[in-house]
């Protein structure tokens, strides 16, 4: 394997681990700038996405299973997250703090709940055949790279859903209303937007896209109790540097994180390579604290 | 009449306390002076949230700081000179890293209980605060550093003992560690320094410096306003936090005779802020009799029943975070409130105590 080949693959790794936390992100970062609420729980909505898949999978069998497990995990999560904004969170706002650490109770929950039901041990979601195998070149300068198809597939499902989401913002009424409540929430409010609607609607799409993540994650590692707690912490760098409510931003931000530890894991150990992403999202923010990409205000809204 | 009162009630707990090595068993005791030394960590996160606003989810990096320090030391003390502690053997080391020798001396590593956290807390703090990022950045940041600091501590396994941590201690300043004599020794020592601790903090909070915290958790552009740096105030305050919490954690382990990574990450520096959170965070009586009653009803829950303790606790913090506030400690005052509502319906805020 040349060092070309090397450098491709992990480049392409960072790509695959950049897109899952975008996945991840997306909408810890749209509620976020929105609502000002930041959701603990929302690893175990990926949690919970990984689940239903497996569950989907069982019931469902052939070729198309995965859609249904895809679609079957989005909505699924995408409930728990309405069903979590109705009865706790609304309460809430104004509170960010306040609602991270509730938060954090119902995702001690749901991770004893997940332990109770399907066991300490994860589970398994077996990808379809057509997933099987890998792009693999044996000739000229990127001999020996192999990509998985299931890697480059999960790639293809956060770019699919990245577009959809900005078309939904961009395009449609209600995509216009949550511009409007992000920009000013008061002034959308007396022209008549429902903004109690708008908050919903964000919030349970965000958990519905981290379901989502789940589902593809249990393409290529087992479904566990604690496998949020995995990617919450990496995804919430991915918002303090991404800034906020900026699905471009957002998207810079999970490649940046992704790419950057799959760089250092090549030097050093996995550990070092936290340490040195947590060291340098510090020295991020001297630079740049409101992250990457933040809308110009004269609110001095102390957040 | 009413200071008086209280006077004699703080009195008589004190009093129940330094006499509890002749009536608990020794095993009670044990936990008794591991929580009362916890309670010192809670006074801290009492300050940073409770006055200035600032929630830390990684007090178990300042506290495990501490613990390592002195644990370092008492491995140490147990070596003949020139020796290294097995697990270094063991990974192969050739020998002894400086960082490790230096807390070879009793007074370095006393020195470095406090320094090593404060310092850390201080630089992380101001990196952050400098810049004006607060809030929930700054919990998610300190998150991420607890993240970093146990997986670190179980991957460098040939410096830090690895998944096992460091345990085996024996002795200290030529004491047995295990002997029950030394045992209440150390209790009366950890009750000591949370009396120490407490009033430190109460007088504090009566300060110039105090108020400035409180006006800073209230409008922190307001204070900036005035001319004040909050960024200064909130550093200083997250630095004293780091403090009280390495202490907590170098006298823990006395108590506890191990400390390992699983008891520094993630999952129970957020169990800290509970502890907190159920007391009533700006209140120090509260805190500390938070971190007594969770912990005392943590080992009682997961003894009994051990896969309960996770509902139990996910369920305590939902309900204390969006009914109750302030805290266990504030319920005597919602019934008084409640009760002047029902029975004089006039003066329904006569009760209301200051909103502190």
């Amino acid at each position: 394997m040349g060092h070309f080949a090397i450098v491709a693959g992990q480049i392409f790794n960072g790509f695959s681990v950049g897109s899952i936390l975008l996945l991840i992100a997306l909408g810890l970062a749209l509620s976020f700038g929105l609502m000002n609420v930041i959701n603990m729980a929302h690893g175990e909505m990926l949690m919970v996405g990984g689940y239903l898949s497996y569950l989907a999978c069982k019931i469902v069998h052939g070729p198309m299973s995965l859609l249904f497990a895809f679609l079957f995990a989005f909505v699924g999560s995408a409930l728990l997250g309405a069903l979590l904004e109705v009865t706790i969170i609304r309460w809430l706002y104004g509170r960010p703090l306040d609602t991270l650490l509730a938060t954090w109770g119902v995702s001690l929950i749901l991770q004893q709940g997940a332990r109770s039901l399907f066991g300490p041990i994860g589970v398994e979601v077996v990808a379809p055949a057509w997933l099987d195998g890998a792009v693999s070149f044996n000739h000229g300068f990127l001999a020996g790279l192999s990509m998985p198809y299931v890697r480059i597939f999960i790639i293809v499902v956060t770019v699919v859903v990245l577009g959809l989401l900005t078309l939904f913002i961009a395009r449609t009424r209600w995509g216009l209303y949550l511009r409007a409540v992000h920009q000013d929430r008061e002034m959308a409010q007396a022209l008549g937007v429902n903004t109690k609607l708008v908050d919903l609607l964000v919030f349970s799409v965000g958990t519905g896209v981290a379901g989502l993540a789940g589902a593809a994650l249990a393409l290529i590692a087992p479904v566990t109790p604690t496998v949020g707690q995995n990617y919450i912490v990496y995804a919430f760098l991915v918002v303090i540097v991404g800034g906020l409510g900026s699905l471009f931003g957002t998207t810079l931000a999970a490649l940046f994180v992704g790419l950057i530890s799959s760089a250092v894991q090549m030097f050093t150990s996995v550990s070092l390579a936290d340490v040195f992403l947590l060291v340098l999202v510090i020295v991020f923010i001297q630079f740049r604290p409101r992250g990457i990409i933040f809308a110009r205000s004269r609110n001095m809204k102390e957040a | 009449m009413n200071k008086w009162i209280k006077v004699a009630c703080d009195a008589a707990l004190l009093l129940a306390l330094a006499l509890a090595p002749y009536y608990l068993s020794s095993y009670h005791l044990s936990l008794l002076g591991r929580f009362l030394a916890l309670a010192i960590l809670s006074l801290g996160i009492s300050i940073t949230w409770g006055r200035a606003g600032i929630l830390s989810l990684g007090q178990g990096v300042f506290w495990g700081l501490g613990a390592y320090v002195l644990a370092m030391h008492l491995k140490l003390a147990a070596l003949a000179p020139g020796d290294m502690p097995d697990f270094m053997m063991w990974s192969g080391l050739d020998h002894l890293p400086a960082w490790w020798n230096i807390f070879r001396n009793p007074f370095v590593a006393l020195a470095g209980v406090i320094l090593v956290p404060t310092i850390t807390a201080g630089a992380m703090a101001w990196l952050v605060f400098n810049r004006r990022v607060s809030g929930v950045y700054f919990a998610l940041l300190t998150q991420a550093l607890a993240l970093v600091f146990s997986t670190l501590l179980i991957s460098e396994q040939a410096y830090t003992g690895g998944f096992n941590g460091l345990t085996d201690f024996n002795t200290i300043l030529g004491h047995e560690i295990i002997d029950p004599g030394f045992q209440r020794a150390i209790y009366w020592i950890t009750l000591v320094a949370l009396a120490v601790a407490f009033v430190f903090c109460r007088w504090v909070l009566n300060t110039g410096f105090g108020k400035v915290l409180i006006a800073i958790r209230d409008g922190e552009s307001r204070v900036r306003f005035l001319g004040y740096s909050p960024a200064a105030y909130k550093t200083l305050a997250f630095a004293l936090a780091g403090a009280l919490a390495g202490v907590s954690g170098s006298l823990y382990i006395l108590h506890a005779g191990v400390i390992s990574p699983a008891m520094v990450g993630v999952v129970p520096s957020i169990e800290m802020v509970i502890a907190v959170a159920v007391g009533g965070r700006s209140s120090l009586t509260g805190v500390v009799l938070g971190t007594l009653l969770v912990n005392f009803g943590k080992d009682a829950i997961s003894s009994a029943i051990p896969e309960l303790w996770q509902f139990v606790m996910g369920a305590l913090f939902i309900l204390i975070v969006t009914a109750l506030p302030k805290g266990l400690v504030s319920l005597p005052n919602l019934v008084l409130r409640f009760k002047a509502l029902v029975f004089k319906p006039s003066a329904p805020h006569a009760l209301e105590g200051p909103n502190v």
